[in-house]
């Protein structure tokens, strides 16, 4: 944990992690676990059955025509079909598949360089792409952005993908112009990758390495020039972000004729020790910690994500996902607890926020539940969810907390007042 | 299941940089030391005893406040010590115990308490509870009567009053170096410039108090002396009198930059300071009371929350029927 520093006049300055080159590979797990979007439908057609054998790279979706899927990263036999709900409520049909040693892989991708075969085969890349936006006609993609930069400090793998993996990148950028038609493709890398990122054909623009400038809205901000309005995405602005993971993932798998089924990912143990780690999608956590030498005790956290913006999971049963760019290990001595003190004012949070919102006066809002004014008043919309508004909380108010339950309550309203 | 370790589970971010309002506060207090040390040094231990009786009331108020408003005891964050020291500060040597205990009682009830404690309070409560009490009791705040049993070596009239009352020819006689170096009458703790400006500077550096605000303070008493002594240099004084006499340091580095009844924003930051040293001045060239500074920070506090609306637009934010 970077503490603050003793002269705390200037702004808390927050590096994001350089990458090491090493990697460690873990072999094939004895199972895996599929976190399956549960269809807006119900129920669907050829849902997979527990006893089915699954090869690697196939795909297992609750029907043949529904969007939602997952591309097993094993072969083996589903063992077990479960319900989960995530943190923020969102439910999931998780397969557990039980592994045999030997992989056999799926012939049914085709190579086919379109839009459609990259939908249907690669939305559960890692890397967590969507390639939803293109096919929409009301976003109007004009541009899309690579980005080599990571969501959170400490993790590093968008970087170790554009250091080591910059010819998977290069193909990864023409499949994307095929399928696309999109000629302006940037990639945003830190400067230290400039020489990397200049051999993969896209058109490469520097980001500093301070937090919060690798999420996407700033670099929209600082490097397209274009602000996103509250409440929008960059897609709603013609600009769709990628990891550079992903694009790499798609240039290895038209070069190869396979599915990624593996995940890069840095661990970070408690001692803050980082090492990237590439395994299949769906390993439970346990086999990662195993790995790295990490032993878990009661009272600690097990962080998906990194430090600023993970989520904190109960069991290390859980597996990784797509997107899981890091695990992060902390002791309790450790970890930053929140108290119910009220804001004082003092205004850390207001100087640090990168996109200027009077979170001082908004926290106030939030905690009466006044979400509606918070939004209308004092632009609850804006954020961009970094966290250095609780990060800097001398007070120690869970303020990132209360600023995703504005924004999700006020979410339920909306939809519940459009049906 | 069964071997499953307990795991917390919390929102993010699991990072903090550790700051913490008692830590603030301690460090708050570490500041204001050598102008305490200072003032004890000059009055012996009838100040220190006012200091100690000022602070041991503010945390008995605050708890006993706890206790009847059924709330967290709330004593263990130093903000009732820190509004005690402060109270103290800003008393004679020469207060009685009971102007001690009703005054931290005004402060922590009145002042903070009954608005919902720790960063509810829309006034400062030291200076509320100094505006009570000077308006209520004049003779204790009086220097010049309080103080007379005193000769430490130097000039033991109060420069304010001196100049209030005998205009500035009965000033010509403080040397700035004196004034700087404590060596006047006053109140316990706002005497010592030079300690003073010691304790802001640290606090200014260690980010507990924003530099926007002392220093827009500062210069708004330099700049609204300076523009009355340009004017008729015979009836006001200079600047640099302003800046060392009466309350201005104390209030410029420990009173005025009070987090809850100030503003967070920069311009707003800016006009608040600039405000207040201007009222301050104004009270005390053109207005009744030999010091100005409770009654101007008192008002411009009430300005705080409006002043605060004056902010940069979100980054993002739709301006709609623009």
């Amino acid at each position: 944990m970077i503490k603050r520093s003793f002269l705390g006049l200037v702004k808390p300055r927050l590096q994001y992690s350089l990458v090491s080159d090493t990697v460690r590979e873990l072999p094939v797990p004895s199972k895996v676990t599929l976190l399956l979007k549960e269809p807006g439908n119900g129920g669907g057609t050829t849902p997979p059955k527990v006893g089915d054998a699954v090869k690697t790279g196939q795909k297992l979706s609750a029907s043949p025509e529904d969007a939602e899927y997952v591309i097993a990263s094993v072969t083996g036999t589903v063992s077990g079909i479960t319900p989960y709900v995530d943190g923020y409520g969102q439910k999931y049909t998780a397969i557990t598949i039980e592994a045999s040693s030997q992989d056999e892989w799926d012939d049914q991708f085709n190579k086919e360089l379109t839009l459609d075969t990259v939908q249907n085969f690669f939305e559960y890349a890692p890397g967590n792409p969507s390639f939803k936006a293109f096919a929409d006609p009301e976003k109007r993609i004009q541009a899309i952005v690579i980005n080599g930069m990571e969501e959170d400090l400490l993790i590093t793998t968008n970087q170790y993908v554009v250091k080591n993996h910059a010819q998977e990148i290069k193909s990864g950028i023409q499949v994307l112009k095929k399928i696309t038609d999109i000629d302006r493709i940037l990639m945003a890398v830190p400067e230290s990758l400039f020489q990397e990122a200049n051999t993969t054909g896209a058109e490469v623009k520097t980001v500093s390495d301070i937090y919060p400038d690798g999420l996407p809205h700033t670099i929209m901000k600082d490097v397209l020039g274009q602000v996103v309005e509250a409440g929008n995405a960059p897609e709603d602005m013609g600009v769709a972000f990628i990891a550079a993971e992903a694009v790499a993932a798609l240039g290895a798998a038209f070069d190869t004729g396979r599915l990624p089924v593996t995940k890069l990912l840095t661990v970070v143990g408690k001692d803050g020790a980082t090492t990237n780690v590439r395994a299949r999608i769906g390993t439970p956590l346990r086999d990662v910690l195993q790995v790295c030498d990490i032993s878990l005790s009661d009272r600690d956290r097990l962080i998906l994500g990194g430090p600023m913006r993970g989520a904190a999971t109960y069991s290390e049963e859980l597996p990784l996902g797509p997107g899981t760019d890091g695990v992060v290990v902390q002791d309790e001595g450790n970890s930053a607890e929140v108290t119910d003190y009220p804001c004082i004012n003092c205004g850390e949070c207001v100087r640090i926020c990168p996109v200027k919102i009077p979170v001082n006066m908004l926290v106030r809002f939030l905690e009466a539940r006044l979400y509606e004014d918070a939004a209308a008043m004092y632009d609850l919309h804006c954020c961009i969810e970094c966290g250095l508004c609780s990060y800097v909380c001398v007070s120690r108010i869970p303020i990132f907390q209360y600023i995703k339950v504005g924004k999700y309550e006020l979410s339920l309203t909306e939809t519940a007042e459009a049906e | 299941m069964n071997n499953e370790k307990k795991l917390v589970v919390a929102h993010a971010p699991y990072w903090h940089d550790g700051s913490k309002i008692s830590t603030k506060n301690y460090n708050i207090m570490v500041a204001a030391l050598p102008a305490v040390l200072m003032g004890i040094s000059h009055y012996g231990a009838p100040a220190l005893g006012v200091v100690a009786f000022a602070m041991a009331c503010a945390m008995i108020w605050e708890l006993i406040m706890n206790v009847a408003m059924r709330k967290p005891f709330s004593i263990g964050d130093g903000s009732a010590a820190v509004t005690g020291l402060l109270l103290g500060m800003l008393m004679p040597a020469t207060a009685p115990w009971w102007v001690i205990a009703l005054g931290t009682f005004i402060a922590l009830s009145v002042g903070k308490q009954i608005f919902g404690g720790i960063g509810f309070n829309p006034l400062n409560p030291p200076l509320l509870a100094l505006a009570m009490l000077v308006i209520s009791f004049k003779g204790v705040f009086d220097f010049d009567e309080a103080l007379r049993h005193y000769d430490l070596g130097f000039i033991m009239t109060y420069p304010l009053a001196d100049l209030k009352y005998f205009g500035t020819e009965a000033i010509s006689k403080f040397s700035l170096g004196d004034l700087v170096m404590g060596r006047q009458s006053g109140a316990i703790g706002s005497t010592f410039g030079l300690g003073l400006i010691v304790g802001g500077l640290y606090l200014i550096l260690r980010g507990y108090v924003r530099w926007e605000i002392s220093l827009s303070f500062l210069a708004g008493v330099f700049i609204t002396a300076l523009l009355f002594n340009l004017s008729d240099s015979n009836q006001y004084a200079g600047p640099m009198f302003h800046l060392f006499t009466g309350y201005t340091l104390i209030a410029a580095f420990f009173l005025v930059p009070e987090d809850s009844s100030s503003p967070a924003n920069f311009i707003p930051m800016l006009l608040f300071g600039v405000l207040a040293g201007l009222m301050t001045v104004l009270i005390r060239n053109v207005g009744a009371y030999v010091d100005g500074v409770p009654f101007s920070i008192l008002l411009l506090n009430l300005a705080n929350p409006l002043l605060d609306k004056i902010r940069p637009k979100a980054i993002g934010k739709v301006v709609e029927n623009a």
